[in-house]
């Protein structure tokens, strides 16, 4: 399923062929993917991406996963309490964000949609950052250059050149970071994502292109965006594409792994599609009853993503109920910490309409600031 | 070091040429702009000098151009990038209005945006449909951005160095039917600010407010005004964003008098904005309403009909000697 798995094959770590793995076909009907860990939680190698990770390595994934899902959850709360006007949730997407915010090193840079909650988690980003945005007291505002982590774009696939511009820099700087550009199915559709694959490819951008199918834009299912599956898409542009199971936090990583080595070697652009679900409403905004089926809801549920990482921890005993219960105690605090920040986060100042608009200033601004400020004032006067 | 006389691109030219030896971080980028050194030779002879890593050739399209500057200037490079017609910045204009013109208050100041647009601008040169547009007004109207135009070489020079120094997006409006006037470059001297107008002649009777390819126009009417016994100040606004307001106040405050002049089509144009805002400064200094000359509500016309739809002499005096006529 990789277009050129020559380009896209990871080198090899260590001696990760277990004795006796299985590699699984796809079933008739099913989309060929590159899958380590099926939906029921069996473990199977793959001819080329491979994984060898660790108990607590394991463990972290699941950890991450379920937190990343709790916060989630905690702010759909708080947006149907009055407290968020908007949020849009992961919810089935944990592994596909997950197994690749885990692939990237500190000095990687990842630029996002809206709806990366998982990998700002693995990027250390405080997940109370992320909710200012949704509760309006600012458009994102936490700094991009504190955990290379950009801000949230919400124009679809805007972020796809920035990422491509940001990646022919660390070219020019001859660094060995590699890139990260998140969006979906629907994205896919748009010119900047074209243009991105075009400039990438031709300056040979260290940016892996990292798209997660999830199945809907809003109401438009993925056969209304493409006639093809959308990783072959990079097969005309020149790079290799690549499929792999979504909802398996370990090919994600795998697989995002090799693309980013791949990028940090100066071997170029790769498109991973990340076949996944979107198991919630495309926002809270919206109603996903108006045009699909709980069938298929149902179909990808047995699919989810930290319930095959559960089974496998728990049939090769890799955690006890200890860490369990210990997570179950973490996910409750950290629900209850971004509760409560989101409670008490002041609105901004009015004047902070007119706050960096530009770096060096601008006259009329300045004039607008001055009349607002004049116009507040003449309030308080009058109430004394 | 002694003043020289140079033509507009030239000026250009030279100014791209001194930032990419002052700061490695500057970079060009656009269509056609290494080997072939441009389609007006803006950039001629900088790939060879600077390489094709600092002077890049890009895929023919806008809003790459524009989204990849922006990842560039976000990994610290300040791309001067070229758009090649003013009618092809539209597929860039998403890029340039949603993102570049945002970011920085996105980010609670956090990034800065150092990217200078430049683009050809304007008509009179017999060009097919989309090569002769005055896109300005579409890009001041939006905050975030600033917009200028110089008319001369000197201020074509000075004006873009300032533009690749500033932190903020800069959109950078060439006159292209004035690309081949020359006039003096003192490389030593001390330039005005980038967003202040300059007086370019002094009158008493009416002021015109012009900038780009208009400025020339408008010294003209002025001189064949003059003739008539009649004394117009003529005002180089040179920055659509921010404009200049104090300046015009001064000079209408003297002159009683004002006449806006784009080549744009006056609808919610520039001059529309400055009409609105001297009413307001000087509505008891004003002797007549303040009258505009641009282009019509209408598409550019064929070129076998610019000139009747390009302000020119006589309609500036046209507007000129209704003003005064008040």
């Amino acid at each position: 399923m990789t277009v050129d798995s020559t380009a896209a094959r990871k080198p090899r770590r260590g001696s990760s062929k277990r004795a006796g793995a299985k590699t699984r076909a796809a079933a008739p009907g099913e989309p060929e993917l590159v899958q380590l860990l099926t939906p029921e939680g069996e473990r199977v190698e793959h001819p080329d991406y491979s994984i060898d990770l660790t108990a607590d390595e394991l463990r972290g994934l699941y950890r991450d996963m379920v937190l990343t899902r709790r916060f989630d959850a905690e702010a759909t709360t708080l947006q149907r309490q009055g407290e968020l006007g908007l949020w849009a949730s992961l919810l089935g997407q944990e592994a596909a964000q997950i197994g690749s915010g885990r692939a990237t090193r500190a000095d990687d840079y990842v630029f996002p949609t809206y709806r990366e909650h998982g990998v700002a988690w693995c990027r250390g980003v405080d997940p109370t950052n992320l909710l200012g945005m949704f509760r309006g007291v600012n458009h994102g505002g936490w700094d991009p250059n504190e955990n290379n982590f950009h801000l949230y774009t919400i124009v679809i696939g805007s972020q796809a050149l920035h990422a491509t511009g940001y990646a022919m820099g660390v070219a020019k700087d001859g660094a060995d970071s590699a890139v990260i550009a998140y969006f979906g199915d629907g994205a896919s559709s748009q010119g900047d994502v074209a243009e991105a694959f075009t400039f990438s490819a031709v300056y040979n951008a260290p940016v892996v292109f990292f798209c997660q199918n999830n199945q809907w834009a809003i109401s438009e299912p993925t056969e209304r965006q493409t006639r093809v599956p959308l990783y072959q898409r990079a097969q005309g542009y020149g790079f290799p594409g690549v499929r792999v199971d979504g909802n398996d936090v370990l090919a994600v990583l795998a697989v995002t792994k090799a693309a980013l080595e791949r990028a940090r070697t100066g071997q170029g652009p790769m498109l991973i599609e990340a076949f996944t679900y979107r198991m919630g409403a495309h926002t809270t905004s919206d109603d996903p009853t108006k045009y699909r089926r709980d069938e298929e809801r149902e179909r990808w549920e047995a699919k989810d993503p930290i319930l095959r990482l559960r089974t496998y921890l728990d049939r090769e005993g890799l955690a006890d109920e200890e860490f369990f219960a210990a997570l179950e105690t973490e996910a409750d605090a950290l629900a209850k910490r971004v509760r409560d920040a989101v409670r008490t986060m002041p609105d901004p100042d009015n004047m902070a309409i007119f706050e960096n608009i530009y770096a060096d200033g601008h006259a009329l601004v300045d004039e607008e600031r001055a009349q607002f400020a004049a116009y507040q004032a003449s309030f308080a006067e009058e109430s004394n | 070091m002694a003043a020289e006389k140079l033509s507009v691109v030239k000026a250009i030219n030279a100014s791209l040429r001194t930032a990419l030896e002052n700061d490695p971080k500057v970079l060009v980028m656009g269509e056609d702009v290494g080997k072939l050194g441009g389609v007006f030779r803006v950039t001629e002879g900088l790939q060879k000098d600077f390489g094709e890593d600092r002077v890049i050739d890009t895929p023919l399209a806008e809003s790459g151009i524009v989204g990849t500057a922006i990842g560039l200037a976000l990994r610290g490079y300040r791309p001067v990038v070229e758009i090649q017609f003013d009618g092809f910045v539209f597929p860039a204009y998403d890029q340039i209005v949603t993102q570049l013109a945002k970011m920085h208050a996105r980010a609670l100041g956090k990034i800065k945006l150092p990217v200078v647009i430049r683009i050809p601008y304007g008509g009179a040169i017999g060009a097919v449909e989309h090569h002769s547009e005055s896109p300005e007004a579409l890009f001041a109207h939006v905050a975030g951005l600033k917009v200028v135009s110089p008319s001369n070489a000197s201020d074509a020079y000075w004006m873009l160095q300032q533009a690749i120094q500033s932190d903020d997006p800069v959109i950078y409006f060439e006159p292209k039917r004035r690309y081949h006037d020359k006039s003096e470059l003192d490389r030593s001297a001390i330039p005005a600010p980038l967003h202040a107008a300059r007086t370019v002649r002094r009158g008493t009777d009416l002021t015109l407010v012009a900038y780009g390819p208009m400025v020339k126009t408008c010294l003209e009417a002025a001189a064949a005004a003059e003739e008539e016994g009649k004394s117009l100040e003529v005002l180089d606004l040179r920055s659509m964003s921010p404009v200049d307001f104090d300046a015009i106040q001064a000079s209408v405050e003297r002159t009683g008098r004002l006449v806006v002049v784009h080549e744009a089509p006056v609808f919610l144009g520039t001059g529309a904005e400055i009409a609105a805002r001297i009413t307001e400064r000087c509505f008891y200094h004003l002797e007549a309403p303040v009258l505009r000359v641009g282009g019509y509500h209408a598409p550019y016309p064929p070129s076998r009909l610019e000139d009747e739809y390009l302000p020119g002499l006589d309609r500036v005096l046209d507007a000129v000697d209704r003003a005064l006529a008040y």
